[in-house]
């Protein structure tokens, strides 16, 4: 089956690719063995909060300057990663997914655990605030589902009440929920979703909140609502003269798993093919190291053939990368991978110290174009967490390295084209 | 090394990293509360149950085995597998005579063949129904399919089989229980292309029922039976023919991956051969090796539903591919979505209810597009639709079919000597 470009991974990297390339007539095809890690997204990107040594980012374009060169966002230059910070909100616009925050300064976002962490833009189920405060005067009412564990109040009051504001807190007993309820495990941020979706449902929660309402000037909701159509959210905001705000949840993430079908959707009504629940399994590359085809465990003997070849396949958890004992490899086509040689600094024994095995990943040259026994690989390229040279979880930088290095490959294979 | 030996599964829920995900995308678990859902039932319950049998818990029985769990799986763990595993392994629930009716597609389908002008009205009549509600608690509600007063495989002798051998080319058929005994135009229309295109046809020598019904009826020794005949016979016909081909996309995942998984029969001799009809004519027109000409006064909108199993074999990218071929079809592909009858499950009274939640956004999807026709590949998706929607379903192979110009395509592949 012929294609211009197949993309390995239907995660946000593969998608945003998929979605640039498509837009501009390239036939793309997305192969996606499972859901992405968009499925446990905070609702917010980050694109660099910290730099290595630890040093908090304000301006994002600006700490970029201090990176090393094998840094994604290096390979990427500062001209070009300025035109794409620019160019992220209208994108995802474009897509039916509305962002918020300021592209070229980092904001503050409300953690689960009521911690303000720095945030670069944000769905706008979520809100954004410039700095790591809120009001000491506010008086805010916390909402929970009656129930529903995945939602600490308590923690989001503490956090809260730490700027001074005035928390209080209530769980909304729901007859059609206490239904859900009666099994706990499954009591959960999407199932609660698909209940709040019923117009009667949500008219109830409304008024039993407005009945609790004492004067307090904003309402915080967990985010469990409107996993079809962020229709909802709105129709929520507009029912209450008060401020209304939602707070992450613990995952599943339901603004997330709408963004997730939001950018399928769009790929596939611009032409876009996504192949769910298949797993590309194996590659042809010619003598002078180039993709010649891929096959899929689905597919069998019928393969996928395309002029560029994208590695989207994302890091350890949904094994882009694989780690045994003595070494990490690359499975689909047995890339080299940049990692240090001694297992013991793989990782640190202390969790929450920087793990270095994040920041392993598939060698690239400055194109992206991957490398396979020291000789890149002229129609393949790399983006997302799949590559190497920066650490997400310690930078604060996964969404974005997500969405930039997207970006740049689409243009990359965009000039080839032009160049032909 | 103290290796607890019992931790050890047949099924991969060691892959399992708690993610969730395939709770998410549970059709049951949304609309029936007693479900644990597919991550307790599945992985989580599993390691418990290995530990002892006695944690096993009927509710696994709510499972529809439509595998979307499996589908969505970033980890690929076989979750559908696990569930269906442990009921076979350890439910204590005895199929009643309702279930071995249900499950006995073969035997109740021969006799009812011989027997149609009777069986029909009769089953249709609300008497008979209120008796089948009543004694066998299959669901009133629900309309059965009617039966055939000539089987497949008897119109198939007397009329196909001479004219077979002609072509150089030769495909086997593995016609399913509703083509056999409910609507043999499907198997018809299937002969009428793979001829038009250049291949004769053989059917599977004595050919079983896949034993879907059996499986999730709880009846695995039968279902054993079955597998292990249609292995050896496929085997044997894939000696001669390219490829065993189906028109179900049920048959052809119980076939290729429930037989190993559930079952334990060994098919890896066939299993890359039995394909779906569609992936088959797709391939062979990709590869340039086929031409379809379609009739130019053919016109018909239609709404395409992917059934669940064809999703988990991943192959409905197939029929979209072909259905889009045709240039008077004005095609709409629906939501991903189940349609909630799960084979036997939604005719039993205590699903009914669920059943019909489940697929209640299918139904409402396909009531605003109201297109001439809803396409899909499998015959208890047709039953469900066509009763809760009142639109004419069809099968994409007898779309095709009936826009094809035979005499044309027959011409074309001729002169391009394929």
């Amino acid at each position: 089956m012929r294609f211009d470009t197949v993309i390995i991974g239907g995660g946000l990297s593969g998608l945003v690719c998929g979605i640039k390339l498509q837009k501009v007539g390239k036939k793309c095809c997305i192969v996606s063995a499972g859901q992405s890690a968009l499925h446990f997204s905070s609702g917010a990107f980050d694109i660099l909060d910290r730099l290595p040594d630890g040093t908090s980012v304000r301006h994002p374009l600006e700490g970029m300057r201090h990176l090393p060169s094998t840094h994604p966002y290096s390979r990427i230059g500062q001209d070009r990663m300025k035109e794409y910070v620019s160019a992220t909100t209208g994108f995802f616009a474009d897509c039916g997914v509305p962002l918020c925050g300021n592209p070229l300064v980092n904001s503050y976002r409300l953690s689960p655990t009521g911690d303000f962490c720095p945030a670069w833009l944000s769905l706008s189920d979520f809100f954004l605030i410039d700095e790591p405060a809120v009001d000491p005067g506010a008086r805010i009412l916390i909402v929970n589902i009656f129930g529903y564990l995945d939602f600490n109040p308590a923690f989001i009051a503490a956090g809260l009440e730490k700027s001074g504001a005035t928390c209080r807190i209530i769980a909304v007993k729901l007859d059609e929920m206490e239904r859900l309820r009666s099994n706990p495990s499954e009591m959960r941020a999407t199932n609660i979703a698909k209940v709040l979706d019923k117009d009667y449902v949500r008219s109830e929660l409304v008024s039993a909140v407005s009945k609790e309402l004492k004067g307090e000037s904003a309402i915080i909701f967990p985010a469990v609502f409107g996993l079809e159509s962020d229709s909802v959210i709105s129709e929520i905001r507009n029912s209450f003269d008060t401020k209304v705000h939602f707070a992450t949840t613990m995952p599943p993430s339901v603004p997330g798993i709408r963004t997730q079908r939001k950018l399928r959707k769009h790929f596939e009504s611009i032409g876009g093919t996504y192949l769910l629940g298949d797993t590309v399994d194996r590659a042809e590359l010619s003598d002078d190291n180039t993709v010649l085809s891929v096959g899929t465990v689905n597919f069998g003997d019928l393969k996928l053939t395309a002029d560029d070849y994208v590695l989207a396949t994302g890091s350890f958890f949904s094994k882009g990368l694989c780690a045994s004992p003595e070494k990490i490899t690359e499975p689909v086509f047995g890339l080299d991978v940049d990692y240090v040689a001694d297992r013991k600094n793989w990782y640190d024994t202390d969790l929450f110290a920087t793990q270095n095995y994040i920041s392993f990943g598939v060698s690239v040259t400055d194109d992206f174009q991957a490398v396979k026994d020291g000789r890149p690989i002229r129609n393949l390229h790399a983006i997302g967490s799949v590559l190497g040279g920066y650490n997400a979880l310690q930078e604060g930088s996964g969404a974005g390295t997500a969405i930039m290095t997207a970006f740049r490959v689409a243009d990359i294979i965009i000039e080839k084209e032009e160049k032909r | 090394m103290n290796v607890q030996t019992n931790n050890v599964s047949e099924n991969n829920f060691e892959q399992c990293i708690k993610c969730t995900i395939c709770t998410v995308y549970c059709p049951v678990v949304p609309v029936n509360p007693l479900y644990p859902g597919p991550k307790q039932a599945g992985p989580d319950g599993e390691r418990l149950r290995l530990k002892k049998g006695v944690f096993f818990d009927e509710a696994l029985k709510y499972c529809l085995n439509c595998k979307r769990c499996e589908v969505v799986c970033p980890s690929g763990v076989r979750v559908g597998d696990i569930i269906q595993s442990a009921r076979l392994k350890y439910s204590k629930h005895k199929p009643s005579i309702r279930d071995m009716i249900l499950a006995s597609t073969d035997l109740v389908g021969s006799t009812a063949t011989k027997m149609a002008p009777i069986v029909n009205p009769v089953v249709s009549s609300k008497p008979a129904k209120a008796l089948m509600d009543g004694i066998l608690k299959i669901d009133h509600r629900r309309t059965f399919p009617a039966y055939a007063s000539e089987t497949f495989e008897h119109w198939f002798r007397k009329k196909a089989a001479p004219l077979q051998s002609a072509f150089a080319k030769q495909v086997g058929y593995f016609h399913g229980c509703y083509v056999n005994y409910n609507y043999p135009k499907l198997g018809q229309d299937f002969v009428k292309i793979m001829n038009a295109v250049g291949y004769g046809v053989s059917l599977v020598d004595k050919e079983k029922c896949c034993g879907v019904a059996l499986i999730s009826n709880g009846m695995k020794k039968t279902a054993k039976k079955h597998a292990a005949h249609n292995t050896a016979a496929i085997a044997g016909l894939l000696g001669r023919c390219e490829a065993v081909l189906s028109t179900s996309s049920t048959c052809t995942l119980t076939i290729r991956d429930e037989y190993p998984h559930l079952l334990g029969t060994d098919n890896s001799a066939i299993r890359d051969g039995v394909l779906l009809a569609v992936k088959f004519l797709y391939s062979l027109v990709d590869r340039g090796e086929i031409r379809l000409v379609f009739r130019k006064d053919f016109s018909m909108t239609a709404a395409y539903h992917a059934p669940c199993h064809l999703e988990k074999l991943g192959w409905s990218i197939f029929s979209i591919g072909l259905l889009k071929m045709i240039p008077g079809l004005k095609l709409t592909v629906l939501d991903s979505n189940c349609c909630g009858i799960a084979g036997t499950y939604g005719f039993k009274k205590e699903n009914y209810e669920v059943s019909q939640s489940i697929g209640q956004p299918l139904f409402e999807q396909i009531r605003s597009l109201s297109p001439d026709v809803v396409a899909t590949d499998c015959e208890t998706c047709k039953w469900q639709i066509e009763m809760s929607t009142g639109f004419k379903v069809m099968n994409p192979v007898s779309i095709l079919a009936e826009a094809l110009d035979v005499e044309a395509t027959v011409e074309e592949n001729k002169k391009a000597g394929r």
